[in-house]
């Protein structure tokens, strides 16, 4: 057991543990540049689309439930906060905070998909489902129900893609609680822990900007 | 630049943490709450402004970056960089349409 964190602390390519490190964390921030750029092609046929369409993408926007989207940031925010004090105690080797951190960052991960998964549903109630026979917006001309459905499309793409992430990351948590309790991070060797916590932080800022994108930018015009 | 020297170089404290998560939450309790005022063309800007300056505390603070080496922030500068080309270059393209007419359209 102990010479296999050893060898897992320092790989033969590397000088260094600090050298082994900072590639690890250079290697997983071009990941998410990518995930930047993927993202970013949405954000911007959104914005097009919303400067194109101006008045349905306000309508469209106002239909959703702005205290639902906060609740949901904050949420989201209190995992990025339990998720660093996960890192902060794999730093400092106290396996049974990571644990205890970890576990709190899964619970949190959970009710924000599950909040979401209540705001979806009441798309389906609505009649907000682009492409479904029935999709209907209430206070859209029947010429721009097709625009309308541009902006759903849009929202469930981006927040589904979003979900998706989160999704990947809960799977994540739960292989880093497993592999805590098992023993394999110390405070010499907690890149795993490190990285996912990247990436956790990631996702994060992709909601950041989904909240005022899709539910606040065009509210005061109700 | 410091030098690496131990393996646990960098622990921030509790307390930055907490600080940096309050202010996050205060940062989404104000974007929410000026969205219902009308500031015209500049709700966007107020809200846009907002979500960067809360991605700056995650990304400096939570993800490190601070403390980052020098090309760790070179590559992100450059991950910028393209991302802007990315918006600059369709803006310009979407923007400049309507500017003459194309025979044919």
């Amino acid at each position: 057991m102990h010479s296999e964190t050893e060898s897992l602390a320092l790989r033969e390519q590397f000088d260094t543990a600090a050298q082994q490190r900072d590639a690890s964390t250079l290697g997983m921030w071009i990941f998410l540049i990518t995930e930047v750029m993927f993202f970013g092609g949405m954000f911007l046929a959104y914005s097009i689309y919303r400067e194109k369409f101006p008045e349905v993408f306000a309508v469209a926007s106002t239909s959703l439930n702005v205290y639902i989207g906060a609740a949901n940031t904050v949420v989201l925010l209190c995992s990025s906060f339990t998720m660093v004090m996960a890192v902060r105690a794999s730093q400092l080797g106290q396996r049974g905070n990571i644990v205890f951190w970890l576990i709190l960052t899964l619970i949190l991960g959970f009710t924000f998909l599950g909040v979401k998964a209540y705001e979806w549903n009441e798309k389906f109630e609505l009649h907000h489902i682009p492409g479904m026979a029935n999709f209907h917006l209430n206070g859209v001309g029947p010429s721009m129900q097709g625009p309308a459905s541009i902006f759903f499309s849009l929202y469930f793409a981006m927040t589904g893609l979003h979900a998706m992430h989160m999704i990947v990351g809960v799977g994540i948590l739960s292989w880093l609680i497993y592999e805590t309790k098992k023993g394999k991070f110390t405070a010499e060797y907690m890149t795993p822990v490190d990285i996912s916590g990247l990436y956790w932080h990631f996702v994060d800022i992709v909601w950041i900007f989904l909240f005022p994108l899709l539910y606040l930018i065009d509210r005061h015009l109700k | 630049m410091q030098e690496h020297t131990g393996t646990n170089e960098h622990i921030d404290s509790v307390a930055t943490y907490a600080l940096v998560f309050l202010a996050l939450i205060a940062a989404t309790i104000l974007t929410t709450a000026v969205a219902f005022v009308d500031l015209g063309p500049f709700s966007v800007v107020v809200a846009l402004a907002i979500a960067i300056c809360k991605m700056l505390l995650v990304v400096l603070f939570f993800m490190h970056v601070r403390h980052s080496t020098k090309l760790t922030k070179l590559v992100l500068a450059g991950g910028v960089l393209w991302f802007l080309i990315l918006i600059g270059m369709t803006y310009t393209d979407f923007g400049s349409r309507t500017w003459m007419g194309v025979p044919g359209r």
